[in-house]
């Protein structure tokens, strides 16, 4: 029995049918969900997330910006709200973490406080906990600047999927700017992957998205 | 040129949030977000109307940075580019909308921290209309616009 032909029957169909199936079965999954949504205004963020499971987010050790180690078991009860960017960042960054305050305002005190903002550095070098402790708290009170090394932050990032790398041309000067994902992550209280905010997301929006999911999980 | 000073002569004496303006070009509401004490950048967001023919933005100069330079964003999936650009279009009979998330003037290495309240001078220089004086009212961190201050209750 030659490669070609074992290919073609027992096992190997089998998996084929079933990879075929799951795919399908995805499709279907992602076409119903469009479908059931159509039609459904922008409010409905925690709606549109994806009924496939992905495995977004893992345990962290990082140090915040009043210099204590910390990790994610810290923020359990609580959602994680995880913006990765960095201090030196004059527009993107700013305007997100703004986004943030506001919408945590709007949230009232009771929910803000189930909800955690992190702002997670993807420039450790500049950004020590004291640049990050003057940055952040000019935002929101409720938001923690979380910074560590350049293996921890890796590690971090890499299991949130969010890319960084200092801008081309920029890399030797001091003044770099570094390109990076600007998705929000919300994490839920048991750590859990549940949605994303894309960049540009009105607060409005946000809150409500947040309030909708504090009152699901209450 | 003695219209430019005298029109930029003009909108000093008129008070420093008068737009500034050279021949056909008018820049309004210059705003900057509040810096960090560390902080090691800024940016500055305006609008710059046009009465005239086509016109390009090609360089800024202000003394609250090592460098004070033309930056926009390029949006690549999720990932947000800060990228130096060597022009901003400025349409015939138009605009150009300098504003969070999109084009910028960036400072740089700011040498002086930016409060919230203070405004500082800026020259944007321009291929036809040449020089146009501004001057960059300073916002909240978080400010999304020039009018934040006013809106906040």
């Amino acid at each position: 029995m030659n490669k070609e032909e074992k290919k073609g029957d027992g096992p190997g169909t089998l998996t084929k049918a079933a990879v075929a199936l799951t795919a399908l079965a995805v499709v279907v999954m992602i076409g119903w969900s469009q479908f059931r949504h159509a039609g459904t205004d922008s409010h409905n963020i925690l709606d549109n997330r994806s009924p496939v499971k992905i495995e977004i987010g893992g345990p962290f050790t990082l140090t915040d910006h009043t210099g204590k180690k910390v990790s994610d078991s810290d923020y359990r009860g609580r959602s994680m709200l995880i913006f990765f960017g960095y201090t030196y960042c004059p527009d993107v960054c700013p305007t997100e973490l703004s986004t943030i305050a506001e919408a945590m305002d709007l949230l009232g005190p009771a929910k803000a406080s189930q909800i955690q903002p992190l702002f997670i550095s993807v420039d450790p070098n500049r950004d020590t906990p004291e640049v990050l402790a003057e940055y952040v708290t000019q935002f929101h009170p409720s938001i923690v600047g979380l910074t560590g090394t350049d293996a921890e932050i890796a590690e971090v990032a890499k299991s949130f999927r969010t890319y960084y790398a200092r801008a081309k041309g920029s890399e030797g000067d001091d003044d770099y700017t570094v390109d990076h994902s600007a998705t929000t992550f919300l994490m839920g209280p048991n750590g859990q992957f549940e949605t994303t905010f894309s960049y540009g997301t009105p607060p409005e929006t946000m809150a409500k998205a947040l309030e909708k999911f504090i009152d699901q999980n209450s | 040129m003695k219209k430019i000073i005298a029109a930029t002569t003009a909108a000093l004496l008129l008070g420093l949030t008068a737009p500034a303006f050279a021949g056909d070009i008018t820049v309004e509401n210059a705003w900057a977000r509040a810096s960090a004490k560390m902080a090691r950048a800024g940016a500055a967001f305006l609008t710059i109307k046009n009465g005239g023919e086509a016109d390009k933005l090609i360089g800024a100069k202000a003394d609250v940075s090592k460098k004070t330079e033309l930056h926009t964003h390029i949006k690549d999936g999720d990932v947000m580019k800060m990228r130096q650009v060597e022009s901003i279009a400025v349409p015939a009979n138009g605009m150009a909308m300098l504003q969070p998330g999109g084009d910028h003037v960036m400072f740089m290495g700011l040498t002086k921290q930016l409060n919230e309240g203070d405004m500082f001078p800026l020259t944007l220089v321009f291929e036809k209309a040449g020089e146009v004086k501004t001057h960059v009212k300073v916002g909240a961190a978080g400010a999304m616009g020039a009018m934040e201050g006013h809106m906040k209750h």
